[in-house]
């Protein structure tokens, strides 16, 4: 049972993805655990062949129960030679020559053909989130109608999700309090502010924008979140774990993304290698991610490893956020509103649209002085938007 | 069939008579002429006794010549008459195309607006009495193709007491299609039946499970099919047409998308009929809103034999529509 955020003591699996036999490598979603913070797809590290399940769907289980094995390519030679041996042996006849070495295809599902489904029936499908791959169709020539997809839809509701929508969100909510509860307990936050000028990013981001169509645009989100990661090439202890009274720098960039839920509470689910992504990437991964969040669909690496926290309250209104560190992170970009101010710049005195940046760090981490920097970094990168 | 207080029974044929008399009563410059309309009473003997009644200038026997009393039409109907033709079956009336097509349906349009047709062409149609390929097919769906003019087809008492006259009002040529079986199609008809509006196609027999899109000959059929799912738990709901040319798409798209499934059943053949118009306009304006591919029930792709037994397989039966309505249903039907 994989560690799905640091607040997180036990799972539920709730389903396979694999069986034994199948080959998985690393990346590979294997199976969807239950958390506080709803569905998670578990992906795995490994390569291999799945051996066993250990784990029966529905068991609820601590960090670290292991919940299946896999064994690696090297291994799997021998195995496979006494399974295409059995056939063989069940003939009975001895002196038959050994059947040829079958070679096991991985039992990946093959590509099932397109089912046949009435559009009224997809149209239901999507609406109800139904996998259509699972229902059986009653409908002409075995067509999966209507009827099909709402039987399919009353009979998953039960068994797949055992918690109601109000004991997901009670249970959110105390996973909320147990981290930030801990955080204001251990961390010893400093808080730093800067206003920054946002008038050169937006003016480049209107002029890109006009280039690109609608459904390619670039928010501005996207370039906050750009120079926020580019920034900790500067100052990397912003980027990190502390863990056992010590900082362990974070493998990589990986921006954790504060997104706020529809039904209330939030997560901070991680867009991967931030610093090495183009601004496009980014956008896109983003808008993948917020709905997922949503939805409910992300994966364990995405809310295990965020290694710094941005948010970004300013389509609320707010003028300066005063953050609350995710633990173990160690630090935690806010961003407000943009609100257009009088700017005094090399003598004379314009309107410019600023935000209020801010940064919450682990005093055990980091000192002022170094936070500074970071804000002084972001706040350079900005000005010059062309190359984020 | 006993909504109205004074009914009284009587027959398709009569109800057509009776339209023809209250027009010629009407209105002084309405006149009857076709392939004996007069002294023989109609070759259906729907005209019988008009002779009587209203006299040989009124009611005119023709040569056996479709274009040219088809093309007197015409000039009748532009000189200021409104005049009612009529043409033994569809297939003779093939004869009269050139006039019905390059001339009823596009003077008003050639000369700018100028000239209109108020031109009404009332034809038989349809298969059932042995009649063989010359005199039986249903090609009425080839006069739905055409604009300019207006294609009517009459399945009840009431639409064919009502239709002649709202026909005979329009500005600009109609076509009537009586099916051949109808004429002696008996029931209750309004003492007060009068005209009914042309442009409506309209719901026979609700029902929430499958649509039956039918008109003509074929709607007495559908009905009976109908009724024969409603005894197996299938609600069938059952349209008339009425109006093949304009076609009524808003009433047909409302109906599919209740109901979600659709047969449509034509005595027409299937290739580039009138059924695959219906079916391409389901399939434009309701694709989303179907559970099962939209199914046909239609006329063997022969020319219509004369044995009777030949003749009933080659034409919709009933027992043919209820197939079709259960394989699109699936497994439920």
């Amino acid at each position: 049972m994989p560690s799905l955020g640091a607040d997180m003591e036990a799972g539920t699996l709730v389903e396979w993805r694999v069986k034994p036999g199948d080959s998985v490598k690393r990346g590979d979603i294997v199976a969807l655990v239950e958390t506080e913070k709803g569905v998670i797809e578990v992906e795995i590290f490994e390569e291999g062949i799945v051996e066993t399940l250990l784990v029966k769907p529905g068991a609820k289980l601590p960090v670290g129960t292991p919940l299946a094995t896999i064994r690696d390519e090297a291994q799997i030679a021998q195995p496979a030679a006494v399974i295409a041996e059995k056939p063989a042996e069940a003939t009975g006849k001895a002196s038959a020559p050994p059947a040829p070495p079958v070679e096991r295809a991985p039992v990946s599902p093959a590509p099932s053909k397109r089912p046949h489904i009435s559009p009224l029936a997809r149209r239901r499908a999507e609406e109800l989130g139904v996998d259509i791959a699972a229902v059986e169709g009653t409908g002409g020539n075995g067509s999966i109608t209507i009827a099909d997809i709402d039987r399919a839809a009353s009979k998953a509701v039960q068994p797949k999700s055992p918690a109601t929508a109000a004991e997901r969100q009670a249970g959110l909510r105390k996973a909320i309090a147990a981290a930030m509860a801990r955080s204001k307990r251990e961390i010893p936050h400093y808080y730093l502010g800067a206003e920054i000028d946002l008038s050169r990013a937006l003016a480049w981001l209107a002029a890109e924008n006009l280039k690109r169509p609608v459904t390619n645009r670039l928010l501005y989100s996207a370039l906050l979140i750009r120079a926020v990661a580019l920034a900790i090439h500067d100052v990397p202890e912003m980027n990190g774990f502390w863990i056992d009274g010590a900082f362990k720098p974070g493998q990589g960039v990986h921006v954790g993304v504060a997104v706020s839920l529809r039904q209330g509470g939030l997560v901070a689910p991680a867009l991967h290698d931030a610093d090495k992504k183009s601004l496009d990437e980014l956008m896109r991964d983003m808008l993948d991610l917020v709905n997922r969040a949503r939805a409910g669909g992300l994966r364990s690496s995405e809310m295990s490893d965020p290694t710094i926290t941005v948010t970004n309250l300013g389509e609320q209104g707010v003028e300066t956020v005063f953050g609350v560190i995710y633990p173990p992170q160690v630090a935690l970009v806010g961003f407000g509103r943009i609100a257009e101010r009088p700017w005094a710049s090399q003598g004379t005195i314009s309107a410019r649209p600023v935000i209020s940046a801010s940064l919450a760090a682990d005093h055990r981490v980091s000192d002022g002085h170094r936070g500074g920097r970071f804000l002084a970094a972001i706040d350079r990168l900005l000005q010059e938007p062309e190359k984020l | 069939m006993t909504a109205g207080p004074q009914t009284v029974r009587t027959t398709y044929r009569e109800a057509v008579r009776a339209a023809l008399r209250e027009a010629l009563q009407r209105d002084e410059r309405v006149f009857l002429m076709g392939e004996d309309v007069g002294r023989y009473g109609g070759c259906f003997a729907v005209s019988k006794g008009l002779l009587e009644e209203f006299g040989p200038e009124r009611i005119r026997d023709t040569p056996l010549s479709e274009s040219a009393f088809v093309g007197a039409g015409i000039g009748a109907a532009l000189g200021g008459a409104r005049p009612i033709v009529e043409i033994m079956t569809v297939n003779f009336s093939l004869l009269a195309l050139d006039q019905i097509v390059n001339n009823a349906a596009t003077i008003l349009h050639m000369s700018g607006g100028q000239f209109n047709i108020p031109l009404v062409i009332r034809m038989t149609t349809g298969a059932g009495r042995q009649l063989a390929a010359q005199h039986s097919h249903s090609l009425e769906g080839w006069y739905a193709h055409i604009p300019g003019i207006k294609v009517l087809a009459p399945a009840t008492l009431e639409d064919a007491r009502g239709m002649l006259w709202t026909a005979l009002e329009d500005p600009d040529p109609v076509l009537i299609f009586e099916h051949g079986s109808l004429y002696n199609m008996e029931g209750e008809l309004a003492e007060d039946a009068g005209l009914v509006e042309i442009d409506k196609a309209v719901v026979r027999r609700v029902g929430s499970d499958v649509s039956l899109i039918t008109y003509g000959g074929t709607l007495g059929k559908t009905l009976e099919a109908a009724e024969e799912l409603g005894r197996d738990g299938v609600s069938a709901e059952v349209i008339d047409l009425r109006t093949l040319r304009p076609l009524d798409t808003a009433m047909i798209v409302e109906s599919v998308s209740r109901t979600h499934r659709a047969v449509i059943i034509d005595e027409g053949w299937k290739s580039g009929s009138i059924s695959a118009e219906i079916m391409a306009r389901i399939m434009e304006n309701a694709f989303y809103e179907l559970d099962a591919p939209p199914a046909r029930v239609c006329s063997a792709e022969v020319p219509m034999p004369y044995p009777k037994h030949l003749e009933d397989a080659a034409v919709p039966q009933v027992a043919g529509i209820v197939a079709a309505a259960r394989k699109v249903m699936g497994r439920r039907g």
